[in-house]
């Protein structure tokens, strides 16, 4: 499993990268390997949008199950990837990378010192594998 | 596809009978009505038995072999059941005749009613629902009229255990409630502290899966209702597994409130290619007011010279009617039959068997697959589809192989909360043997993925269909029955 060491991470499976006060996010490599092939992807939340941490703001769906992801901060949304809709199956092979899904302008970006380190979400992945 | 579609077989010009000389006077359809663009498959009779005799050959039923996917109940379908169905009397009435002409058909409703508010302990019954996932939505517009016939509006949250059928979220989400996720405890029962919580006087109700879809019995059923009803929401049950309980525990008695049946699951009408369903809904007495209507109801009771005579109320805060006529009657004809033929004894040995035959499969299967919530289960259970040391396998491959063995896979990758989720639910209606038969191949299975991986990736391979590309086939929708243009 992949967990770049510049990133933040829920326990819902979503990265958060930050630069300066835009947080991009997406989902991570645990959450594509246990979706399995994404099929479907479609942001909830348009351009201009506010929104607060937890909210829904795209929903996947893979040959096995439908996912909601949601946001691990709060915002108003500034970009959103088009390229995702066409191409879902880039969750799959590039979950850090071209699958970015949203760009949110942070209104607060303290807020992502709650958010889990690395090391702590994998420590969290290892709970769950049972 | 060996066979071909049957617009694919259509030949311009021929038919299938032929009309004799019309001997009363014609009378032509408006013209309105008349369309030259309808392209219909013209066959000879012979040529449309054999397609259909060839694909029912593809198939795969429960009259072939065993049928384990779990949350179903796909239990052998007694072909008394199909008997009683196709009695004349049921077959050549119409829900438009008058009700005088029909007090068999009532009669048998009214009885089904009766005899399921007995089984489920509930006050009342609809029997309209087509089948479990709208007598879910019903269920939850019943809990909505319910609160805000009481002036009670701030209600807008349905707590959902992460273990609970997967539709629950959807029939919420459907009806406008936003749906509160509650995890599951180690034990595999719902996490009592997170529920207690989110208990506030802005939940409607909690929808519970129970034995839930790990297969186990909720030992916190108790608590998590009481918990509910406390800050004034209503439990809805979803009776998807209630084949565990029949005859043995009653939900109503429970304190559940609400509970959709599946008559095609727990009561042997046909599902899975042979349905449709059939999903009457139960109620406690605070919400009988609220059913959809009209009901079947003896509305004169008779005496020792004449009989009672039935009809349809409606009742008195009726949500309305969910359903055109009354709901699918041969499902009903064929689930009393069902009813009838087992008595009160019978069901609970529906369940006991249902029950002990899911043990003896997880204490065959414990030492080559992982068991995640490990413990007695009920009618069903979990196996996780993967080894460490072969990674490369997945909860698929397993399921394709066992085709390959002619066994239907058991439901994968559902619950969400195991990893590679194998859900077995063989149901009563299998003998010892065929147990055995299913172990034996998942045993192979298992010693093949170790030995020949490929054998299960490619898998399957002796099926008239080999392993289909299922990102295509959810990308690439094709929505006709008609032959693509390929050109």
């Amino acid at each position: 499993m992949n967990t770049p060491a510049d990133l933040r991470y829920t326990r819902t499976d979503e990265w958060v990268k930050v630069e300066g006060n835009i947080a991009t996010i997406g989902v991570t490599d645990y959450a594509q390997d246990a979706l399995s092939d994404v099929v479907f992807f479609e942001a909830v939340v348009s351009v201009g949008d506010e929104i607060r941490a937890g909210d829904h703001i795209a929903t996947l769906e893979s040959v096995k199950a439908a996912a909601e992801v949601n946001s691990p901060v709060t915002g108003k949304v500034v970009a959103i990837n088009e390229n995702l809709a066409s191409s879902p199956e880039l969750v799959n092979s590039d979950p850090y990378g071209a699958a970015w899904m949203l760009k949110v302008e942070l209104s607060d970006p303290s807020e992502t010192a709650k958010l889990l380190a690395p090391e702590e979400y994998d420590q969290y992945c290892q709970t769950r594998s049972h | 596809m060996p066979e071909p579609t049957i617009f694919e077989l259509s030949s311009p010009g021929r038919t299938g009978v032929t009309f004799p000389t019309s001997d009363v006077p014609e009378s032509p359809l408006p013209v309105d009505f008349l369309r030259s663009d309808l392209p219909l498959p013209e066959m000879s009779e012979v040529d449309v038995v054999r397609h259909f005799t060839r694909l029912s050959k593809l198939n795969y039923s429960i009259d072939q072999g065993i049928y384990p996917l779990g949350s179903c109940t796909m239990k052998y379908n007694p072909r008394v059941n199909e008997m009683v169905a196709r009695f004349s009397g049921f077959t050549q009435t119409h829900p438009l005749q008058p009700l005088e002409t029909v007090q068999g058909n009532l009669y048998l409703m009214y009885l089904l009613q009766e005899w399921l508010k007995e089984i489920g302990g509930f006050a009342g019954v609809t029997l309209q629902p087509a089948a479990g996932a709208q007598g879910e939505l019903t269920g939850i517009l019943i809990m909505r009229a319910y609160h805000v016939d009481r002036g009670d509006t701030r209600r807008t949250r349905i707590l959902i255990p992460d273990s609970a059928h997967g539709t629950n979220p959807a029939s919420s989400a459907m009806s406008g409630y936003e749906v509160i996720n509650i995890p599951t405890d180690p034990r595999g029962n719902i996490d009592l502290n997170f529920l207690q919580s989110v208990c506030d006087d802005r939940v409607a109700g909690i929808m519970i899966t129970n034995p839930n879809t790990l297969g186990l019995f909720d030992q916190n059923i108790i608590p998590v209702i009481q918990a509910v009803h406390r800050v004034g929401g209503l439990v809805y049950g979803d009776g998807a597994n209630l084949n565990a309980l029949l005859g043995i525990a009653r939900p109503g008695d429970l304190g559940i409130d609400i509970m959709h049946f599946n008559l095609h699951k727990t009561f042997a009408t046909p599902h899975g290619g042979g349905g449709p369903g059939s999903g009457p809904v139960g109620v406690a007495a605070s919400l009988v007011d609220f059913l959809p209507g009209p009901i079947v109801s003896m509305v004169e009771e008779g005496d020792e010279d004449i009989p009672p005579f039935f009809g349809f109320v409606q009742p008195a805060k009726s949500i309305g009617r969910v359903k055109s006529f009354f709901g699918h009657f041969g499902m009903m004809v064929r689930a009393f039959t069902y009813i009838a033929m087992h008595g009160p004894e019978g069901l609970r040995k529906v369940a006991e068997n249902a029950v002990l035959n899911a043990n003896y499969l997880l204490a065959r299967l414990r030492n080559t697959y992982h068991v995640p919530y490990d413990r007695i289960c009920m009618h069903e259970f979990v196996l996780e589809g993967r080894w460490k040391e072969v990674p490369e396998i997945i909860a698929l491959d397993i399921s394709k192989r066992l085709m390959d063995y002619g066994i239907h896979p058991p439901t994968n990758y559902f619950p969400l909360i195991v990893h590679d989720a194998l859900m077995i639910e063989p149901t009563e209606t299998e003998s010892k043997d065929s147990l055995d038969y299913f172990v034996d191949a998942m045993e192979k299975i298992a010693f093949e993925a170790r030995t020949h991986p490929e054998w299960l990736k490619e898998a399957p391979h002796q099926t008239p269909v080999r392993r289909v590309d299922e990102v295509k086939a959810a990308k690439e929708l094709v929505l006709c029955c008609q032959p693509i243009d390929r050109e």
